[in-house]
């Protein structure tokens, strides 16, 4: 069963005072879990307990997350009058309506499309800024990140930082210890059922759901997807970690096709770095590379790697490492950057002696971006144009046609008049194409082949109308007649609504007969 | 179990279970532990489940399990569920006459979603699913009737049935002509010529001559000299071409050959249809909403019926 056995992967830390003193920098005798050297598949899961780094990279990292959270948080807050009768929630997807409402615009579900059209912006969006800047997503914006973040942030206020955290791995179960390990459970749970929490209000009014879930009035399907989003919550940011980049999220394999020689990357720049070791007081920094192998860079990195090994799909480019690098190469006296945000392109420049560029013009950025523009213009466009009166006609199937006494031919029809708007229309129907047409709909006033309609506010309206041709008007088997609804007045723009919904009438007839 | 030595696989280090074919070995790797979790899980669940819901067969009946739980109750308690809660819309189909409730959209809506329904559980069956009928089944989408198409009719008939048990049942009965000898075989083709040509049908002159006259003296009694037909005896109007007794394809395309024979067949054996009676299977008010379910296919006729098809049988006309 086992093979030969890895070497094992040292998860000690110590200060190594003592032996190095000079310039006070923190040593860690430690490799990477996830390093080169050690990777193998089925692999066991060895913990990693991220140190907490300081610098301008991390300062960013927090502002950011905290601005995403109270976007996510928030938003289901925000509200929106609308008058009378219809939600004043700000953004709401309203299932049991069938509506989803983003501030002015409402969108019925055959409105999908436009969804589609913002995936498909958020998807070109993200493929720029990756040609541009790397897995910045990854690094600051993805849920995962920020969550991880904010659950290592709760981690080290109640078990301390990476060394503390280790020596409690370490020890025996103490009251010390369960009270931590509980508190801190507790904690994550809460913040993954308020992650929950906060998820649900975007599909309900928030103010009223708040009050229904805390008196117990909430729907099972509430409470389900608390539950769900919590344990979701709770495992991926809790639990699994850097696991879901690494294993679970398609994005790092198909990143790799997003970038070029000239995206960033956090990058060890090796040409500068080596040959590492460890730096004694004293010593001359000729013959000898900056990096001192102090280790810092991986006993910050929460994804568990050397960043000197390369680059690797496991990385995030969170930058942390640089954030640390930096802060040792401030106390070692050397410039910072030995670990940057660097391309391809440059470190090839560097090495042949030619001066750095960095285009942010390029064929691929300019063709995502013109994309994006595409899209969004189109989008605009349907949107501006938009159809707030709409018909949709469905022909009876059984039977497809009735011969009637005096030898004419019936069709019957379902036609459902979509009306988009708040306000109750007076809309006229008529058939086109169809000369001597005779429409009848129960429970209306028809005159030959125009009728008068209501469509009810902002709803489907569905009328069932008979259409007879004379005998003497049928030729063919199928012929196309054409339902037409139109408005009665015009809208607020002038225009007045019409759409016109052809449709076969078939009539079993063949001109020979 | 024998004990047996180990195999280890050179390649990944793991022990083969010493399964071998062909030269390819099994190796003796673990369960994934999530999926080992999971199952254990299920074993943990079905433990609950038979604690909790009916599951053991003894020998006189079963375990009932703490929750009792029956998908028959569950369903009979949720029909009389939906009864009850349909009940106040059926009451009032039943307060007003057919042609107010036609008037109230809501429960016309409901009347004809009821019938709708019912139809297709207990009219289907003949009529088709889009009512649209078949040989020797009238079509209720068109206009053509036999005992009346106003919503009072078609109730009654719902009601009563055509030559059924019931004691009011719709009763005629068209003769045999050929079969018990009335007229010859000659003369059975001669009159069915002349139907084809009532019908607008390529008659062959001569023979519809012959026709016209056994039709006067066998046919008019009932079918109305006009070949119109009149409905206080069910009897058809034979101008419109829609024969209830042809396929309803040969009439759709209008293929007289086939026409002619179905006409022949029918003066021969005079054969009627059936429909059973649905008072003592159904509730007035179901058939209610059957009746204004069928009322509104597109064929139905009002009340007073000024513009008839059939003047002659509209003159003549009863309300039952």
């Amino acid at each position: 069963m086992d093979g030969s056995s890895p070497p094992p992967a040292v998860t000690t830390h110590r200060l190594i005072a003592a032996s190095a003193p000079a310039h006070d920098v923190e040593r860690a005798d430690v490799e990477a879990v996830g390093s080169v050297a050690y990777r193998k598949l089925y692999k066991k899961r060895e913990p990693i307990y991220p140190k907490a780094a300081q610098g301008v990279f991390r300062r960013a990292k927090w502002a950011i997350l905290g601005v995403l959270l109270v976007i996510y948080y928030a938003t289901p807050w925000i509200r929106w009058d609308r008058g009378p009768g219809r939600p004043d929630q700000a953004v709401l997807v309203d299932f049991a309506g069938r509506r989803f409402w983003f501030g002015p615009i409402e969108l019925w579900p055959q409105e999908i499309y436009y969804i589609t059209g913002l995936l498909i912006l958020a998807a070109l969006g993200l493929f720029l800024f990756t040609s541009l800047f790397g897995r910045v997503w990854c690094g600051y914006a993805c849920p995962q990140t920020v969550w991880t973040d904010l659950y290592l942030w709760v981690e080290r206020r109640i078990e301390g930082d990476r060394a503390a955290q280790i020596r409690l791995a370490k020890q025996g179960w103490t009251l010390d210890k369960i009270g931590k390990k509980a508190v801190k459970h507790a904690a994550w749970l809460a913040i993954a059922a308020a992650t929950g929490g906060a998820w649900v209000f975007y599909f309900g009014d928030a103010p009223t759901l708040v009050r229904e879930i805390f008196t117990g009035a909430a729907s099972p399907t509430t409470y389900g997807f608390i539950g769900l989003l919590t344990f979701t919550t709770y495992a991926l940011a809790g639990a699994m970690r850097e696991q879901v980049c690494t294993y679970m999220c398609p994005w790092p394999r198909i990143q790799a096709a997003m970038m070029d020689e000239q995206s960033l990357t956090v990058t060890y720049r090796k040409d500068r770095g080596e040959p590492r070791r460890a730096f004694r007081k004293g010593e001359s920094w000729d013959g000898r590379g900056d990096c001192i192998d102090c280790k810092q860079c991986v006993v910050v990195c929460p994804q568990g790697i050397d960043i000197r090994d390369g680059l690797q799909l496991e990385c995030i480019n969170c930058a942390l490492c640089i954030d640390a690098c930096d802060a040792v190469m401030e106390k070692m006296g050397r410039p910072k950057g030995l670990i940057a945000y660097d391309t391809d392109l440059n470190m090839d420049r560097r090495s042949k002696g030619a001066p750095e560029r960095f285009d942010l013009v390029r064929y691929r950025t300019v063709i995502y971006a013109l994309s994006m523009v595409g899209v969004a213009a189109l989008m605009l466009y349907s949107l501006a144009t938009r159809q707030t009166l709409q018909l949709n006609v469905i022909r009876d199937r059984n039977p497809a046609f009735v011969t009637l006494a005096d030898g004419s031919v019936r069709n019957g029809y379902t036609l459902k008049i979509i009306n988009m708007q708040p306000r109750a229309r007076d809309v006229t129907l008529s058939i086109e194409d169809a000369p001597g047409a005779v429409m009848t709909i129960p429970g209306a006033t028809v005159a030959g082949d125009v009728a008068h309609l209501r469509a009810a506010p902002d709803a489907v309206t569905e009328t069932h109308v008979f259409v007879a041709l004379p005998r003497e008007a049928v030729h063919e088997a199928s012929h196309t007649i054409t339902f037409a609804v139109s408005d009665a007045v015009a809208d607020a723009d002038g225009r007045i609504a019409v759409d016109r919904n052809p449709t076969a009438f078939l009539s079993g007839v063949h001109d020979d007969d | 179990m024998s004990e047996h030595k180990k195999d280890i696989d050179a390649h990944s280090g793991v022990a083969t279970t010493g399964h071998e074919w062909d030269g390819i070995k099994e190796l003796d790797n673990p369960l994934p532990r999530w999926w080992l979790i999971i199952f254990y899980a299920t074993i943990a669940f079905s433990v609950v489940y038979w604690v909790m819901m009916p599951a053991w067969p003894t020998l006189t009946g079963f375990t009932h399990g703490v929750r009792n739980y029956s998908d028959r109750a569950v369903v009979a308690q949720e029909l009389s569920a939906l009864k009850a809660q349909r009940a106040p819309e059926f009451e009032r189909l039943m307060q007003v006459s057919a042609e107010q409730a036609e008037q109230d959209p809501a429960l016309m809506n409901f009347a004809r979603a009821a019938g709708k329904a019912a139809f297709g559980d207990n009219c289907a069956t003949c009529h088709g699913a889009g009512a649209q009928g078949g040989k020797g089944y009238p079509n209720l989408n068109d206009n053509v009737w036999l005992w009346g198409g106003t919503l009072d009719d078609i109730e009654h008939t719902i009601r009563v049935g055509i030559r059924s048990t019931h004691a009011d049942a719709r009763f005629s009965q068209m003769p045999a002509f050929g079969k018990d000898g009335l007229l010859t075989e000659a003369q059975v083709t001669d009159a069915a010529e002349y139907v084809v040509k009532l019908a607008g049908g390529p008659a062959k002159d001569a023979a519809a001559v012959r026709g016209a006259t056994i039709f006067g003296e066998q046919c008019a009694a009932c079918h109305g000299a006009d070949g119109k037909g009149d409905r206080t005896q069910g009897a058809p109007n034979l101008t419109t071409g829609l024969f209830l007794k042809a396929d309803p394809a040969a009439v759709a395309s209008k293929d007289w050959t086939s026409l002619r024979g179905s006409i022949v067949a029918q003066i021969t054996t005079g054969s009627g249809g059936v429909m059973p009676t649905w008072e003592q299977r159904l509730d007035p008010a179901t058939i209610r909403a059957l009746a204004i379910y069928v009322h509104s296919l597109g064929g139905g006729e009002a009340t007073v019926d000024p513009a008839a098809a059939t003047p002659a049988a509209a003159a003549t006309n009863p309300t039952r």
